[in-house]
């Protein structure tokens, strides 16, 4: 079973549902918010590196070059730029699509790669992949999948997402079989959840939603899931003590035991 | 206003300054955008977005030969059909397509509006859920800002930036001339905030740091201040952690209009700021 742990609004607690879940079940966890990974902070394994992350960029052979400027009006990123006796490639732009070497006539284009970021796995307890985005990288996405061929088949998975709802949490959302959406009691909280909501929708996933710091804010997103039929699956109240254990890189269920039973069920819930 | 971390209090601040300052304000953070619900926009213009095609295949046409899926990279085709969500519109597959089953259409990707409201002109842009390409829609959100700016002749421009260290982030903070970051006492939280510090110096921008829910955890504040102590950063302010600043947003306000006492300490932080601007 395949859970991913999403929210639309950064802040709201992925990565405290996703770790405690995971504790609680004994799952595998992935980090799939590469760009600022955070998962680790509570699991504290020790990380060793398996993979680098490489895109696809083009090498371009002057050699057999015309500078017939094809592979530059192909490219839809405007990242080749082709003068009368070089070819320029602004890698940032360049998506890796590979449409370039395709349409050169003269076989100049190969496969080149650029390090955009790194797969590192551990194990404290619970077993930790994490994607890491080099920084000053641009691309999340080609991270995350690479990410994602670590999931395994058989046992348990939960991915924590990255914020937002663009493509990197499509990419880890996609094919899951739960998404746990956590949110906050807020307008802010409200608004994101339902646009990541909707995505899951569109995804054909089945949706649940964790509220987390539970009394403060109004009753707006009970109101909402109420109305439209959204199983709410926990309600994880505001505490001083629970803030400062997160601050703290602890897991609040570790030190509040009767969360771990709560944990529990909320997957067999899920089940 | 940046922060990596999500959550840390980018919009609560960048709508306080709103009441503060003489600006055009822009919601860059496309697709999870927050600041209109507290500026209220009385929407003026909304100019559609078209930031990248979609492929679609001719099932008439299609003779199933997998061509296209084999050659891309996206891993965007399954089963002769195209996953529009991961669909990044370069072109690939109706190139290789023996039979040309496959073309690329336009699509409306998102939707930048103009707005006026209480504090002045305000651009946002909310990209369609799970869209690529948020990077392109941020540049056309600050480049319609940069048109407002010029026109109304206010010399500054207010930036709420998405969470995260990636392409809607670069687009959001390069090329100006300050980046506030916002952060929190968390471990998580610092390591996030050292991160956007780095995308910042790699991209030449100055920051600022400021602290927000300080006293959630002193220690780990004490090692904020440190760390941009020794990277000759500038804490422009602590803000201690107060419910207030949740019930102002649910009221729909920002802490200036809300709460006068934690509206002091945003005003000083904003005059820092200014300071901070105006040495440039």
């Amino acid at each position: 079973m395949i859970i991913t742990v999403a929210s639309g609004k950064g802040g709201t607690g992925k990565t405290t549902v996703a770790v405690n879940l995971a504790m609680a079940i004994n799952a595998t966890l992935y980090d799939c918010d590469v760009e600022e990974p955070n998962a680790n902070i509570f699991v504290k394994a020790d990380l060793e590196k398996v993979e680098d992350v490489k895109l696809m960029n083009p090498v371009f052979d002057l050699q057999k070059c015309t500078f017939c400027r094809k592979c530059a009006d192909f490219c839809r990123y405007n990242a080749i730029a082709v003068l009368s006796s070089d070819v320029i490639l602004f890698p940032e732009l360049c998506s890796g699509c590979g449409g370039c070497k395709i349409v050169c006539p003269y076989d100049a284009i190969s496969d080149g790669s650029r390090t955009i970021g790194e797969i590192y796995h551990g194990k404290n307890g619970i077993e930790i992949y994490q994607g890491v985005m080099n920084v000053g990288e641009a691309r999340a996405t080609p991270v995350v999948a690479k990410l994602k061929n670590y999931v395994k088949k058989d046992g348990i998975s939960v991915l924590d997402a990255p914020p937002g709802n663009g493509c990197p949490v499509i990419e880890t959302m996609h094919n899951s079989d739960f998404v746990i959406l956590v949110t906050e009691p807020t307008p802010f909280g409200l608004h994101d959840f339902k646009i990541a909501h909707s995505i899951a929708k569109k995804l054909g996933i089945e949706t649940g939603v964790v509220i987390n710091r539970y009394g403060v804010g109004d009753d707006s997103v009970e109101k909402y899931c109420r109305e439209n039929g959204i199983d709410i699956l926990m309600k994880i109240p505001y505490s001083r003590e629970i803030a400062e254990l997160y601050s703290r890189g602890i897991p609040f269920a570790q030190e509040m035991p009767e969360w771990r039973k709560k944990f529990e069920e909320l997957y067999e819930v899920m089940g | 206003m940046a922060s990596g971390k999500g959550g840390t209090g980018k919009t609560s601040m960048v709508s306080s300054f709103a009441a503060l300052s003489d600006a055009v304000f822009a919601d860059c953070d496309v697709d999870a955008p927050n600041l209109h619900l507290i500026l209220h926009p009385d929407i003026k213009e909304e100019i559609p977005y078209e930031g990248m095609e979609v492929a679609r295949i001719d099932e008439e046409k299609c003779i199933k030969c997998g061509e296209c899926e084999k050659a891309c990279r996206f891993n965007a085709i399954e089963n002769f059909r195209v996953i529009e969500e991961k669909c990044e519109g370069c072109g690939v597959c109706p190139l290789v397509c023996p039979v040309d089953a496959i073309k690329l259409h336009k699509r409306v990707n998102g939707i930048i509006y103009v707005a006026d409201t209480r504090f002045g002109k305000f651009v946002y842009g909310l990209l369609s859920a799970g869209e690529e390409a948020s990077g392109k829609l941020v540049t056309m959100v600050r480049k319609k800002a940069q048109e407002i700016a010029e026109k109304e002749k206010k010399d500054l421009i207010v930036i709420d930036a998405p969470a995260g260290i990636g392409c809607p982030v670069i687009s959001s903070i390069g090329g100006t001339n300050l980046a506030v970051i916002v952060a929190e006492p968390s471990m998580a939280a610092i390591h996030d905030m050292e991160r956007v510090l780095e995308v910042a110096e790699h991209f030449k921008v100055k920051t600022v740091v400021c602290i927000n829910k300080y006293d959630i955890n002193r220690e780990k504040a004490e090692e904020i201040e440190k760390y941009c102590n020794e990277k000759g950063i500038e804490i422009v302010g602590k803000i201690p952690f107060n419910p207030r600043f949740t019930e102002a947003m649910v009221k729909g306000k920002n802490i200036i209009e809300y709460d006068s006492e934690m509206g002091e300490i945003i005003k000083e932080i904003w005059k820092k700021v200014e300071k901070k601007l105006n040495e440039e």
